[in-house]
C-alpha cells in the first residue's frame, strides 16, 4: 500500500505499524517523533498504531538551529 | 550591590548560572558546537526540529547524541515557521521528541529578507502554546508594548532582537530594549544581532537578563574562542550593570586631587 512520509510517497507493506515503518526507514537508534495524519503520536503508541492505505506520516528529529 | 548577591537567571522555575544562551546551527560539525559550548559556559542550547532525511545513514551521530538533554537544557525552536499554525505544530513535535520538555522558543517569521517577527502570528501562537501547557520564551521584535502583551499572555520570558538575526550588527535600538526592560517582570534576553564581545556586553549592561546568540560564535573565524570571549562579555556586562556605570559629564573631571600642588 502508498503512503506519505516526510512529503514523498512510500510502498510499504500491509498492516504495518509506525514501529514497523521506523525500523524499515533504518531510523531505529534515533530520537524522532512522529505526527500521523497531523496529529502528534506518542511514542508509548507506535507499537500498536497500523498505519493504513494514504496515510500522512512526518517524522522529525532535533537539529542544528539558532 | 555586590556582584556575588546578583541572583542567577530564572526561567520557569529552573535556575541557570550562565546568563548566555547559544545556538546549534551553521558549526563545522557536532564536534566543534561541543566545544564551544563548553567554552561559552552556556547552559541552554537551541535547536530546530526537521524531518529526518530518509535513507540518512543511522550510523552517524545526531546532535542529541552528543550535546545530551541530560547534560543541557535543550530549547527547541521553531525558525523557519511563517504561521502560527506551523509554530504550534512544531513545538507540539519538540515536546514529543523529548519526552515532554515544556521549554520551547518561539519564533514566526515575517519574512525571508528581515527573518523579522511576524508579531501579529507570534501572539497568536503564544496564546495557544501557553494554553496548552508551554513555557514560552519568545523572539519578538524591540516593540515595548508587544514585548508587554506577550508577558501578559504568559510568556516566561520575552527575547527581542538587537538587529536582524545572522545581521550582527549589534543592539540597534538600545533605548527600546531599555523601556522593554522598565516594565517587565520576566526575563528579557537580546536574541539575534549580536556580532562581536562588545555587544553582548552592550545588551547585558543594559540590564537584559541574558544573550541569546548563535552565528557571532558559530561563523567567527575561530568559533570555539569567540565562545570563550561571548561568556566573559556577557559576565562583565552583568557586573557592569550591578556594579552601577558612573555619570556621563559634558566636561573633565580631575581624578588627581586639586589641593596640595606645590607649584
Amino acid at each position: 500500500m502508498q503512503i506519505k512520509v516526510n512529503g514523498k510517497n512510500l510502498e510499504v507493506a500491509e498492516h504495518v505499524t509506525v514501529q514497523g515503518l521506523i525500523q524499515f526507514l533504518d531510523l531505529g537508534n534515533g530520537r524522532v517523533a512522529v505526527e500521523l495524519n497531523r496529529e502528534i503520536l506518542p511514542r508509548s503508541e507506535h507499537d500498536t498504531q497500523v498505519l493504513r492505505q494514504n496515510d500522512i506520516v512526518e517524522i522529525v528529529q532535533a537539529i542544528g538551529g539558532g | 550591590m555586590n556582584v556575588n548577591t546578583d541572583k542567577p537567571l530564572q526561567v520557569a522555575g529552573q535556575t541557570y548560572k550562565s546568563r548566555l544562551i547559544i545556538g546549534s546551527g551553521k558549526y563545522r560539525d557536532f564536534q566543534q558546537n561541543r566545544q564551544a559550548l563548553q567554552a561559552s559556559g552556556a547552559e541552554i542550547i537551541t535547536v530546530a526540529i526537521r524531518r529526518v532525511n530518509l535513507g540518512q545513514n543511522r550510523e552517524e551521530p545526531s546532535l542529541l547524541d552528543v550535546i545530551s538533554p541530560g547534560e543541557y537544557t535543550i530549547l527547541p525552536n521553531t525558525a523557519g515557521c511563517y504561521t502560527a499554525e506551523e509554530a504550534v505544530r512544531t513545538c507540539r513535535m519538540a515536546r514529543e521528541l523529548l519526552d515532554g520538555h515544556k521549554l520551547v522558543k518561539l519564533e514566526v517569521l515575517g519574512d525571508q529578507t528581515t527573518l523579522y517577527p511576524d508579531v501579529t502570528e507570534t501572539l497568536s501562537a503564544a496564546a495557544t502554546l501557553v494554553k496548552d501547557g508551554f513555557d514560552v520564551m519568545v523572539y519578538t521584535s524591540d516593540d515595548p508594548l508587544v514585548a508587554k502583551r506577550l508577558e501578559e499572555l504568559g510568556c516566561v520570558a520575552v527575547m527581542p532582537l538587537g538587529a536582524p538575526i545572522g545581521s550582527g550588527l549589534g543592539i540597534r535600538n538600545p533605548y527600546n530594549i531599555k523601556m522593554i526592560l522598565e516594565n517587565a517582570t520576566v526575563p528579557i534576553i537580546v536574541d539575534a544581532g549580536v556580532g562581536t564581545a562588545s555587544d553582548a556586553t552592550i545588551a547585558m549592561e543594559l540590564g537584559c537578563d541574558g544573550v541569546l546568540m548563535n552565528t557571532a560564535i558559530a561563523e567567527a573565524g575561530d568559533p570555539v574562542l569567540m565562545a570563550s570571549a561571548m561568556r566573559k562579555a556577557v559576565e562583565s556586562g552583568r557586573e557592569a550593570w550591578i556594579a552601577g556605570r558612573m555619570p556621563r559629564r559634558l566636561y573633565a573631571s580631575a581624578s588627581s586631587p586639586v589641593d596640595g600642588t606645590f607649584f
